[in-house]
């Protein structure tokens, strides 16, 4: 049924496909970077530049878990790669070059130097692509359970060996890093984020990475190249959530192997598996809603005295496969919910 | 050579702590190729289901036991407080059989025909539950285990150079790791369930329609391997008297890694692989960097997956199209 | 049950806290109240609060009550950065309590300072914290002082010269004050001769120590928390170890020998006070803590309850309560007699106060020795 539907999809989204109203979609994140903050609150500010950060962990992951039908269990590795080594790029540039980063007579960022934010990102993302690809060769051999586990367990290796690296200060974490990431900066990348997976998923390649989760054995036999299509969703996917690290580092402005513990990626995964695995929207709302929820059940915790959040979660997440396992959204984009039944023909199941 | 031994001593009872785990772990992924996240989880309630009955009742079942063995309530001998902690074990393995049970009823039996990728989601979400309702209801500091052998003396060899130094209750955990593995080879092997568990094992459906009651051969599965976990949750908390709630989610996973070394679905080889990975920390912390400890188990299983992935005693099975 | 009262109460809570109200003085304290190191935010919580009750109890500062804003973080740096966002933004707080951990405290500093809000750290012993800015204090002393007191006691006390190191390689409280102290021991011309490892959360620590046992250390150094040293110390005993072990204030709660018992005999940590210590401030704040939670105090408690004496009395001390003032005020904290010894604030924004070395005897505490800065 999944097949089907895609293919309706694209013609239905044609818009979408065009890249006029992604930049569009960037212009307008900036102009909101400029005009939000004397409109929100700071904290609101925040929880919305966290939510952007969880949006690319959870579309990028989507694409790995949801998509192409492979469990990973250890987007926080790649997260971490991205983090350190963007973090690493500028920190060493700040120490060794500050005529490049500092203009000396205020002591402030130069303008310029956001060009070497930019890139540094861009090389944490390529970092944990390649790191993406060595975690992606397994998933040759493995499918399921095994899978997860062994993605869960690079996850761990990549934290375990970051806790041992001086260089990154080891347990003490990388601190000092500069505040580079703002609302725009984000959004520009949760945009870039969704336009790529977008394009790839409503591409032949993308119904190469449909056919694999769907059944890999009748995709081998129908000629499709499954090894290949699942090494490059991984690679793909860990190259957003190395942005997504970067990110996440330049705003923190400090860092922590603990950050990255399996934990993060069970978070990642609550979104992706919420918002349905198999649908962009589904994953942009979930990682928006949960991000919002845990701020939003605070007063809870207050006025209980314990911390629900979690068990709400862990049972939400039960719950959710119990009821509806296919998340909130399933395979259908936001769209379809307000398009009606009759374009996408055969949509009864 | 001395130290090289007390090494594989150290290594050895460590391993025995991992096939306590490893073994339920097995049970459950030979019966429904699930990773049971929570098991880990049903080993933290086995540690805390144990302290409580000691702190509760320990006191009143070891009365018990002096009355009829020595005579006087007050009068503790060795074999007393091993009675104590016999019954105590077997305690938290029903307790733990229970929740076994009810995880298995209440969470992963209405998805029997979903995908697996659904149940390996829920079984994530079970451990979660455990692990911060437990923080919750126990609270998050982590509890002092009561010292049953408390004048237990550990057995040396040797002297002030080549000193050896063996805890009697690691060769009990070792041993209780072994004897598990005979009972439930045995079950396995010689009985009618396990004759059912291996036939749903091998194909649910067919099995199914050979007249099992599947359902109940699972149930019975995962109250067998809740019950294990349980009983490891205890020995592990008599022999490192530290219980907290967020215990079992590594050791669980390093189990877990055990198990798939030995090849995941056989009890010796989980066995097998707990007793190598725990050799292999042992030797790692004396000779290597130890920093690297947590990471060693799954860089074992990504070796042993891409190698022979079938495990050390698994036999490979061909994919069913 | 349980939840309908909570529920009711939450209610009535919401509907009377309004903004417009500032007849009292909001301080925040960001936790970690749930994940792996939630038993250190919930004892730092308990102290402050003590703290706070203890202020309101006799009338507030300034007339005014103080409302204490608790918020988790569950042990997460950016949840420490929003909470913080969120105290000083929505609450409005005056000044911030927190972190234990430094990882944590590094990501809130930045908040604190570009808001201006006063910021005191209990126990977050990495240099760089007070480094972010002139907003940010801590009660506690610093790695490089406590290492040095430990080395020092170490080469003179016991006349140590071989010292083996265990550090908890997860932690960056225990990995710095390693290096410190590896690094003061060696000036007074000792040898460290081993420095093994392990990861908090781990219960089996024999083969570390087995390569220690190997080489004969006259005393080992183990600056962990008492959530490992209890079972550290057991082990290492049951090993035939008898060489001295030696800690830092991570070790400061009954908790250690619940779980270590008697195999802590001959050790010895460097903390920040002694419960034998009969300066009215020691006995008045573990008799108050003891009737308040039923329990005696760990060094955590002891830190939160002095971050929050010290803000209560910096904001006692100034004219209008606004954030400058009680900076500075804080800034100008000199022989504030707390529970755990008499605070000097220095030009670096750190406390700077003696240290004293505790022997653990018998499940108790006992007053060895002590330190000066």
């Amino acid at each position: 049924m999944g097949l089907s539907n895609k293919i309706e999809n694209t013609k239905s989204y044609a818009g979408l496909m065009s890249l006029r109203w992604w930049l569009l979609a960037i212009a307008g994140a900036w102009a909101l970077d400029y005009v939000l903050p004397s409109m929100l609150s700071p904290y609101i500010f925040q929880i919305l530049v966290l939510a952007g950060i969880n949006v690319i962990l959870s579309v990028s992951l989507n694409l790995v878990n949801g998509f192409t039908g492979q469990f990973s269990m250890g987007h926080a590795g790649f997260m971490a790669v991205g983090g350190y080594l963007s973090a690493f790029l500028t920190t060493s540039l700040v120490e060794h070059r500050p005529d490049l980063m500092i203009d000396p007579a205020t002591g402030e960022l130069l303008g310029t130097a956001v060009i070497f934010y930019f890139g540094s990102l861009i090389l944490g993302g390529v970092a944990a692509t390649l790191v993406g690809y060595i975690v992606g060769l397994p998933s040759l051999r493995l499918r399921g359970d095994y899978l997860a586990i062994v993605t869960l367990g690079f996850g761990e290796i990549i934290r375990v060996i970051l806790l041992n690296t001086d260089a990154v200060g080891g347990a003490r974490g990388l601190s000092g890093i500069k505040q580079f990431t703002n609302f725009g900066w984000v959004f520009t990348f949760v945009v870039i984020t969704v336009f790529c997976v977008w394009r790839v998923v409503h591409s032949a390649h993308g119904r190469v990475l449909q056919s694999i989760r769907e059944d890999e054995i009748a995709a081998t036999a129908m000629g499709v190249n499954t090894t290949q299509g699942k090494v490059r969703a991984f690679a793909m996917g860990a190259f957003f959530a190395g942005v997504a690290g970067g990110l996440f580092a330049h705003y923190l402005t400090t860092l922590n192997p603990g950050t990255f513990d399996f934990n993060r990626s069970f978070e990642v995964i609550i979104m992706v598996v919420l918002g349905g695995m198999g649908s962009i929207s589904g994953s942009v709302v979930a990682a928006i809603v949960l991000t919002v929820l845990k701020e939003a059940l605070r007063p809870l915790q207050q006025y209980t005295g314990v911390d629900l959040r979690m068990v709400i979660y862990a049972l939400v997440l039960i719950i959710m496969m119990l009821a509806r396992p296919k998340g909130i959204f399933g395979t259908k984009e936001i769209g379809d919910l307000f398009r009606g039944r009759k374009k996408v023909k055969g949509d009864l199941t | 050579m001395a130290e090289f031994i007390q090494y594989l001593i150290n290594g050895l009872s460590q391993g025995g702590t991992y096939a306590l785990i490893a073994l339920g772990y097995t049970m459950v992924f030979g019966i429904l190729q699930l990773i049971n996240f929570a098991h880990g989880e049903v080993y933290m309630l086995g540690a805390f289901t144990g302290l409580y009955t000691s702190k509760f009742a320990g006191a009143q079942i070891s009365e018990l036991f002096n009355r009829l063995l020595n005579g006087a309530p007050d009068q503790t001998s060795t074999l007393t407080a091993i009675l104590t902690s016999i019954v105590i074990v077997l305690i938290a393995m029903v307790v733990c059989a229970l929740v076994g049970l009810c995880v298995e009823r209440l969470a992963y039996r209405p998805l029997r025909s979903s995908p697996r990728i659904n149940l390996l989601i829920t079984a994530v979400g079970v451990s979660l539950f455990f692990q911060y309702s437990g923080q919750i209801v126990f609270g998050s500091d982590p509890k002092a285990y009561p010292d049953l052998f408390e004048n237990l003396e550990s057995w040396t060899f040797g002297t002030d150079e080549n000193l050896l130094v063996i805890n009697p209750l690691q060769v009990f955990v070792f041993v209780t790791a072994i004897v598990l593995m005979l009972i439930l080879r045995h079950i396995i092997f010689h009985t009618r369930l396990g004759r059912a568990m291996r036939a749903v094992s091998f194909n649910h459906d067919l099995a199914s329609l050979m007249g099992i009651p599947t359902d109940r051969v699972i149930a019975a599965t995962f109250m067998l391997g809740s019950a294990l976990a349980g009983a490891a949750g205890v020995m592990v908390g008599m022999t490192y008297p530290k219980v907290e709630p967020l215990m079992g989610s590594l050791p669980g996973l390093k189990a877990f890694c055990a198990a798939v070394l030995g090849g995941i679905g056989n009890v010796t080889g989980a066995v097998l692989g707990s007793f190598i990975l725990g050799l292999a920390e042992a030797l790692l912390s004396g000779y290597g960097t130890p920093t690297y400890k947590d990471a060693l188990a799954f860089a074992i299983l990504i070796l042993i997956l891409l190698v022979k992935p079938s495990g050390l005693l698994g036999v490979h099975r061909t994919e069913k199209v | 049950m349980f939840f309908a009262s909570r529920l009711s109460i939450l209610c009535a809570v919401a509907m009377t806290v309004s903004p417009v109200f500032a007849s009292t003085i909001k301080i925040g304290e960001v936790g970690s109240m749930s994940g792996s190191e939630a038993t250190f935010g919930l004892s730092t919580h308990e102290g402050i609060s003590l703290a706070v009750k203890e202020q309101n109890a006799k009338g507030g500062i300034k007339g005014k009550k103080i409302e204490l804003i608790n918020l988790d973080n569950q042990g997460k740096p950016e949840e420490a950065a929003v909470a913080t966002t969120k105290l000083v933004t929505q609450d409005k707080v005056m000044a911030i309590l927190g972190e234990v951990a430094s990882s944590r405290s590094m990501a809130m500093a930045p908040i604190a300072q570009q808001n201006k809000v006063p910021m005191i750290s209990p126990s977050s012993t990495n240099p760089k914290v007070t480094e972010i800015g002139n907003y940010i204090f801590r009660v506690c002393f610093i790695d490089p002082f406590q290492g040095k007191v430990m080395a020092k006691f170490a080469a003179e006390q016991l006349k140590a010269k071989r010292v083996a190191i265990l550090r908890d390689v997860k932690s960056d409280y225990s990995v710095g004050l390693s290096n410190f102290f590896t690094e003061a021991f060696k000036q007074s011309g000792g040898e460290i001769v081993v420095d093994q490892s392990y990861s908090s959360g781990e219960v089996d620590f024999n083969s570390q120590l087995t390569s220690i046992r190997a080489k004969k250390p006259d005393a080992i150094f183990i600056p962990g928390y008492y959530t490992e040293v209890g079972l550290i110390a057991k082990q290492a005993r049951k090993l035939g170890i008898k060489a001295p072990l030696l800690g830092g204030d991570g070790w400061d709660s009954t908790k250690l020998f619940e779980i270590g018992g008697k195999s802590l005999n001959n050790s010895y940590f460097s903390n920040h006070y002694s419960q034998e210590d009969q300066a009215p401030s020691v006995q008045n704040f573990i008799k108050s803590y003891k009737s308040e939670y039923n329990k005696v105090p760990d060094g955590l408690a002891a830190m939160g309850y002095d971050a929050a004496k010290v803000l209560f009395a910096a904001m006692e001390k100034t004219k209008s309560l606004a954030s400058t003032e009680i900076r500075d005020a804080i800034a100008q904290t000199k022989d504030f007699p707390a529970v755990t010894g008499n605070i000097t604030i220095d030009a670096k924004r750190n406390a700077s106060k003696p240290a004293v070395v505790l022997e653990v005897k018998d499940g108790k505490f006992l007053y060895k020795s002590t330190v000066n800065p």
